[in-house]
């Protein structure tokens, strides 16, 4: 199972959903695969992907909030899980591309090969957990953790994979980054 | 000046979004803020949770406050810098700060590095801030709102103990 697979069915199944991406190869294979300006591509501030889109969620009860995450930034702010678990916003989405590794840095082992961060998730107070290793169940699971009162946590194991090398970065400039995606945020 | 009258001036000067990290400088505040229904406040976990916390509720229309101790804001540089200041998203920080240089009155070996520090990382960083007195609170709020609207930047009030009762 590959990242690039997995946002494909993600950038493919969205709709109207604030999207808030961390740092690294997640966001530039989301820029990569549908730009759009309800991404919030996180560029920096590694880690706290989860607690910007805590905010947004708690802020805009109405608006489902995704978090596209990677295991490097959840376990740099393991705290961020038990912030949402304690708040619970329903209209959260969190999901977790762990390729146990560092792939922006040359695929550095990350310590998400032992630790298994859906427990951490459960045991953090998520009311839907969900943990997915082959492909062929992923879009299922992803409806469902879109359709569920949440928080919802989605862990999907992909596999080692090449480095970045190659792939573009987010070509906006951070400020027009927040532009358009304030922008969106009114539109609806 | 009385936690409740702090509290009111933010309030009335826009802030409507609050988050942070306790001190025992702020603690009233905060205090006063969990039992107040006409403001969210969420307590973080760290800092920069709070930090990152802020910039979400400012994406979503709100006007975030910060509250933290000093020695919260190393924990916070990163955020502040390849976040906030990237992408131009203002947040008011409140920052007590212990360790206040002073020859009568030491404070804690833990708050003494921090506390002589702290103004100058705000310079590394070009992040404005001032320091508040009992006679600047009001004055200084209202400079944090003109800064953050104008210059679309974070801003950091610093809050020496002895302003509020």
């Amino acid at each position: 199972m590959k990242t690039t697979a997995i946002l494909k069915t993600i950038m493919g199944t969205l709709r109207e959903e604030l999207v808030v991406a961390a740092n690294g190869r997640v966001s530039r294979e989301a820029f990569t695969l549908k730009d759009r300006p309800q991404n919030f591509y996180m560029i920096g501030s590694m880690g706290l992907a989860s607690s910007i889109a805590l905010g947004l969620a708690l802020t805009l009860p109405q608006r489902k909030v995704v978090i596209l995450d990677g295991d490097g930034n959840v376990l740099m702010n393991l705290g961020g899980l038990p912030q949402i678990g304690e708040l619970l916003p329903p209209n959260l989405v969190h999901i977790v591309i762990d390729n146990e590794a560092y792939g922006s840095t040359g695929s550095q082992a990350t310590i998400s090969r032992k630790v298994p961060l859906e427990k951490i998730a459960q045991a953090s107070g998520y009311p839907v957990v969900e943990k997915i290793t082959e492909e062929k169940d992923f879009k299922l699971a992803l409806e469902r953790c879109l359709e569920k009162k949440g928080p919802s946590f989605l862990l999907v194991k992909v596999g080692a994979e090449e480095g970045t090398e190659g792939l573009p970065r987010v070509s906006h400039s951070p400020v027009a980054i927040r532009d358009r995606f304030i922008e969106a945020v009114r539109r609806s | 000046m009385k936690a409740e009258e702090f509290l009111n001036l933010l309030a009335a000067a826009g802030y409507d979004f609050f988050t942070g990290v306790p001190c025992s400088i702020i603690g009233d505040v905060i205090l006063l803020l969990e039992k107040d229904p006409r403001i969210p406040y969420v307590p973080a976990v760290r800092e920069d949770v709070a930090v990152g916390l802020a910039v979400g509720a400012y994406l979503g229309g709100k006007t975030p406050c910060v509250l933290m101790q000093n020695s919260g804001l190393g924990q916070c540089l990163n955020a502040l810098t390849s976040l906030n200041l990237i992408y131009k998203i203002p947040s008011l920080l409140i920052v007590t700060w212990r360790g206040y240089p002073s020859k009568t009155d030491k404070d804690a070996p833990e708050h003494l590095v921090m506390g002589k520090a702290c103004t100058k990382l705000m310079d590394c960083i070009g992040l404005p801030y001032r320091e508040l007195s009992p006679k600047n609170v009001a004055k200084s709020i209202e400079w944090s709102r003109e800064v953050t609207s104008q210059r679309q930047i974070p801003v950091a009030l610093f809050l020496p103990r002895g302003v509020l009762e």
